[in-house]
């Protein structure tokens, strides 16, 4: 199962990016769960600088802004 | 199409040829549409409307429909042009520019950075924490941390629409000025206990996103996002500050303010930093009220004190600090940084 997690303290962008993600899994049929990190210490795990982030399997694949659905379709399929 | 696959190189660029084209094509469509807003707002005023050309309501419609167009055409096409610039910079690599210098250097370098990195205040936190981390000393980060959000580039476009470039220009400089001299500050005053101490705990893990290599189309395109988000989220600011303005133009008379918000009035500029603290939101609307104010006898100094308050010591942005500063630093921020604004007010005021 994949494992998504939305990096930030809860800003507008997060939420915005929360319900994208939860939109392209819902569209491709995926099994995710999906984590909402909000403390600064953890999001440094990542060397996060810009919110909001986003982790698939660990890996921080955007930071900063809104990647489009496409994305992160190919993000979560690959 | 199954020749372009194969040669990613070649479809790149003719993708960027296109975006290119693109580009330019809107440009020409902005100069054009920029040309013909003055003729165009004269003649709905003074000809459609039937408004008596001299009257108050004349001056003050006419104002109207010049100025909103104006502004959101400037506000569209700079913003897209700063948008583009500024993707060629990033937090981590200005973190990386900025990781091997000293303090004095570091700061200028650092103010500049914070003006051409794309910044958003709700990433102030985690930003913080990176540079810190990365080693950078306290007071050259704060350099950063001041000029990112005061030289706001909505605020540099109206003024530039409102005033000329002379007065965008000393906006531009005089807040990196106090940026730097507000960061050597705060870096002398030796203040690192005040930061709060998991901060000092944090290791960072190194899994930073690999340094993206965009396209010129995927830069306009970023761009264009984010172009078309500011101006949702001000233009509304923009109309009202403007009818406001129009207003007071048409209808209040002249140097009505000059003993209120003049330059002989010594209190004016300290009041305006004071004012301008929780005006957050708002700073796209407050531009053209000012200007119509500065108009009827408002001094310059004050008005731009007004406005670095207004996006310089934003109080969200404050809260949001206090996750990362003691109290006592961020007292320490904002009387450092609301002293520099308050001195450049005077300076001007004495100077133009």
């Amino acid at each position: 199962m994949l494992n998504v997690k939305i990096l930030g303290s809860g800003c507008a962008n997060c939420k915005r990016l929360e319900t994208i993600v939860r939109k392209v899994i819902a569209d491709h049929g995926l099994q995710a769960e999906i984590e909402k990190v909000t403390d600064y210490g953890q999001m440094m795990r990542w060397n996060l600088m810009k919110t909001p982030g986003l982790v698939v399997n660990d890996t921080l694949v955007s930071s900063g802004r809104i990647p489009t659905e496409a994305e992160i379709a190919s993000w979560l399929t690959s | 199409m199954a020749k372009s696959v194969t040669n990613p190189a070649f479809e790149r660029s003719t993708g960027d040829r296109r975006a290119w084209l693109l580009v330019g094509g809107a440009a020409l469509l902005w100069i054009g549409a920029y040309n013909i807003i003055q003729p165009l707002a004269n003649w709905l005023t003074y000809e459609l409307f039937g408004i008596a050309q001299g009257s108050h309501l004349g001056e003050a419609v006419a104002f109207f429909l010049y100025d909103v167009p104006k502004i959101l055409l400037l506000l569209s096409g700079m913003i897209f042009v700063i948008s583009t610039l500024r993707s060629f910079f990033s937090p981590e690599r200005t973190r990386a520019l900025l990781g091997g210098k000293r303090e004095g250097v570091g700061n200028v370098v650092a103010a500049a950075l914070g003006v051409l990195t794309p910044f958003c205040s709700c990433s102030a936190v985690p930003l913080f924490i990176g540079f810190v981390e990365a080693g950078i000393p306290l007071g050259v980060t704060f350099s950063f941390l001041i000029a990112a959000p005061m030289v706001n580039e909505v605020a540099l476009v109206m003024l530039f629409g409102m005033f000329g470039w002379q007065v965008a220009g000393l906006y531009l400089v005089s807040g990196l000025i106090i940026a730097i001299v507000s960061g050597l500050v705060i870096g002398r005053l030796q203040m690192e206990r005040y930061v709060e101490d998991f901060v000092w705990q944090i290791k960072g893990g190194g899994g930073a996103v690999a340094e993206e290599h965009l396209t010129w189309s995927q830069r306009f395109a970023r761009a264009w996002e984010n172009t078309r988000e500011i101006i949702s989220k001000v233009w509304l600011y923009v109309v009202i500050g403007i009818a406001v303005g129009a207003g007071i133009h048409g209808y209040v008379p002249q140097d009505a303010l000059a003993g209120v918000m003049g330059a002989d009035a010594w209190w004016s500029v300290p009041m305006a930093v004071i004012l301008g603290v929780p005006l957050y939101a708002s700073a796209a609307g407050v531009i053209p009220v000012v200007q119509a104010l500065m108009a009827k006898g408002a001094a310059l100094g004050t008005v731009l004190a007004f406005m670095m308050a207004v996006v310089a010591l934003s109080l969200p942005e404050l809260i949001i600090l206090r996750r990362v500063l003691k109290p006592r630093l961020i007292a320490t921020f904002v009387g450092v940084t609301a002293a520099g604004i308050i001195l450049i007010g005077y300076l001007f005021n004495l100077v133009i």
